[in-house]
């Protein structure tokens, strides 16, 4: 099988976020980044697809210089090589521009199986799986929490709303987005971050893939959100906190 | 303006979250003008078509095909992409169900056009309007505006409006109109199979007047008995959110969020969970919560009642210890 599988480099969660002066993405320069997370679940269920159907695992990534750093976690896990889409603007891309421009990197390697996590922890948008089933002409099923291969088909457990499941049968190739916590991501072993070194990273130059840059959406500005609900913070010692809690608890919010 | 409302049934049963993007669709034509027309899909759904009827609309349309009774992402764009392409909307609007996140973005895609999804508002400026929707786990919000012509698809996060102020009809229902859509067996690649439950909810958390719900801050399945201690001298149930159930260091039946149980208990407290969006929209309803975390950015103390910035090893055990000493007295 040969599986290309989407990591999307995000910054780390307890990066400290600063809005940009442009007003519509982040000041990047001072913060880390990481793989993101649910991504992790994807390569995950990839590796696991390689080690019982035989096959190829590619780890596909669009972003700067940094995201370099991505696949080579994603090599060290044991993909066999990574595809780098450069793009230093590439926060500027909506989803279809994103998904576009994956597409048409990745339209010559015929993968039999396409992996994205669910979603990113940045823009969270939730579409490069879907949109990009459409644009390769794939079929595709979302929010996996199981995959079963045999021949030329797989049987998938979808999780739907409020504790509902379903099984689907899809045939291959396809395009699956994982759900997070479908299994437990492996680390990298220090043998496999050796041989990562070796391994090849291939790199396509977004501007030259021909993707149109007209947007059908453009995030105007981000900021920190208004509250709705207006918080009285407690403080003092935790001794205190937990007495002014309680009281607060009993007598204004009356829930004790 | 021209809105589309696609409605989601299933089983013949609705999904409520229809009405919340309902009244959304209300609201935004108070201040654009224009017409709504809601979509009711699927097959044997006339009954949902009268009922939707009822409420303020210009028309229904039936859109009912053999091929549609299980939903199927061929299916539905290959159906719902005719019903945009002959009514002209400008805007087609959407509840972010997983059913839809499932299929809008394909729809979207075959229509060359562009969705803003899970947006938690709108606002209607200098002939505009502006989606809202949260970024980076809901640390910040985003302003985000459709470029390029209609039509344009926007959905709605669940509880970002409410279903129950979704305007009904004063005279005569909506017209109601069925629309015929051509669809081939062939041209439908998923096959769908049993829809089924994991084991029995065993505990219903929706029930439960107090909870205490533990996050990722907890860091260690060894301190979880920290949290148990302190629902116990509450009286209150133990819940989680998602990454303490994939661990497993919970059972999924105690997990809260899109994917787990919504709840709207009278007092929620909230330990080491940062308040990612799919967490929030499965217990922002609760009367009051309270929040502990050591970082005072964290999206949750945005719904929090009461805010408490810092180390829930050390403030929780106090906290026991208080509810323990003011029971005793």
């Amino acid at each position: 099988m040969k599986i290309g599988v989407c990591v999307k480099q995000v910054p780390a969660k307890d990066a400290p976020l600063a809005i940009a002066e442009t007003g519509a993405w982040i000041r990047e320069a001072d913060i880390g980044f990481e793989t993101n997370e649910p991504d992790g679940f994807a390569l995950e269920e990839a590796l696991r697809l390689k080690e019982k159907h035989g096959g190829e695992v590619v780890a596909i990534s669009m972003g700067p210089e940094r995201v370099k750093q991505t696949i080579k976690e994603a090599l060290a896990k044991g993909a066999d090589r990574g595809i780098h889409i450069v793009d230093d603007q590439f926060f500027k891309l909506d989803p279809l521009g994103s998904a576009r421009s994956i597409a048409a990197a990745i339209q010559n390697e015929k993968f039999d199986l396409i992996l994205t996590g669910l979603q990113s922890d940045d823009q969270g948008f939730g579409q490069t799986g879907v949109l990009l089933a459409e644009l390769l002409g794939l079929p595709h099923a979302t929010i996996i929490m199981q995959i079963e291969v045999t021949e030329g088909h797989m049987k998938l457990k979808r999780e739907l709303e409020a504790g509902w499941f379903q099984w689907v049968e899809l045939p291959l190739p396809a395009v699956l987005s994982i759900q997070s916590g479908i299994n437990k991501p492996r680390y990298a072993t220090l043998k496999g971050i050796m041989a990562a070194k070796k391994k090849e990273i291939a790199l396509v130059q977004r501007g030259s893939l021909g993707v149109p840059d007209a947007l059908t959406q453009r995030v105007q500005k981000i900021y920190i959100p208004q509250k709705t609900k207006k918080t009285e913070f407690l403080t003092g010692t935790p001794k205190e906190i937990a007495a002014k809690l309680v009281e607060k608890l009993k007598h204004d919010a009356r829930v004790l | 303006m021209k809105i589309l409302l696609i409605t989601e049934q299933r089983e013949g049963k609705w999904n409520k979250t229809s009405f919340e993007t309902l009244s959304a669709a209300q609201q935004a034509l108070k201040q654009t003008g224009g017409t709504l027309s809601g979509v009711v899909i699927g097959t044997g759904v006339a009954a949902l078509a009268d009922d939707l009827a009822g409420y303020d609309m210009n028309e229904v349309l039936l859109v009912e095909h053999d091929l549609l009774n299980q939903y199927t992402p061929d299916g539905f764009t290959l159906a719902l992409r005719q019903v945009v392409e002959s009514a002209k909307p400008d805007l087609v609007l959407m509840p972010h169900t997983y059913q839809v996140r499932d299929f809008a973005p394909k729809l979207a895609a075959s229509l060359g056009k562009g969705m803003i999804g899970d947006c938690t508002g709108y606002r209607y400026e200098g002939g505009k309007l502006i989606f809202v929707r949260q970024m980076f786990q809901g640390r910040t919000a985003a302003d985000v505006v459709f470029e390029g012509d209609a039509p344009w698809i926007a959905t709605f996060q669940a509880g970002a409006f409410r279903g129950d102020q979704a305007a009904k009809r004063q005279d005569a229902k909506a017209p109601v109109k069925a629309v015929s859509v051509e669809l081939q067996p062939d041209q439908i690649r998923t096959k769908p199979l049993e829809l089924f439950r994991e084991a029995k909810q065993a505990v219903d958390l929706t029930q439960a007047p107090l909870l205490v719900a533990i996050g990722r801050g907890i860091k260690a399945p060894e301190n979880i008995q920290l949290a148990e201690k302190l629902a116990k001298a509450l009286g209150a149930e133990l819940a989680a959110s998602r990454p303490i159930c994939d661990e497993g260091w919970l059972p999924m039946d105690r997990q809260i969020g899109s994917s787990g149980q919504t709840v709207a208990p009278k007092l929620y407290l909230a330990l080491g969970i940062s308040g990612a969006i799919q967490h929030v929209v499965g217990m922002k309803g609760s009367r009051t919560i309270v929040a502990i975390n050591k970082d005072q950015n964290a999206p949750i103390f945005e719904v929090a009642d009461y805010g408490i910035v810092g180390d829930l090893f050390e403030i929780v055990p106090a906290l026991t210890e208080e509810l323990e000493k003011s029971k005793a007295s």
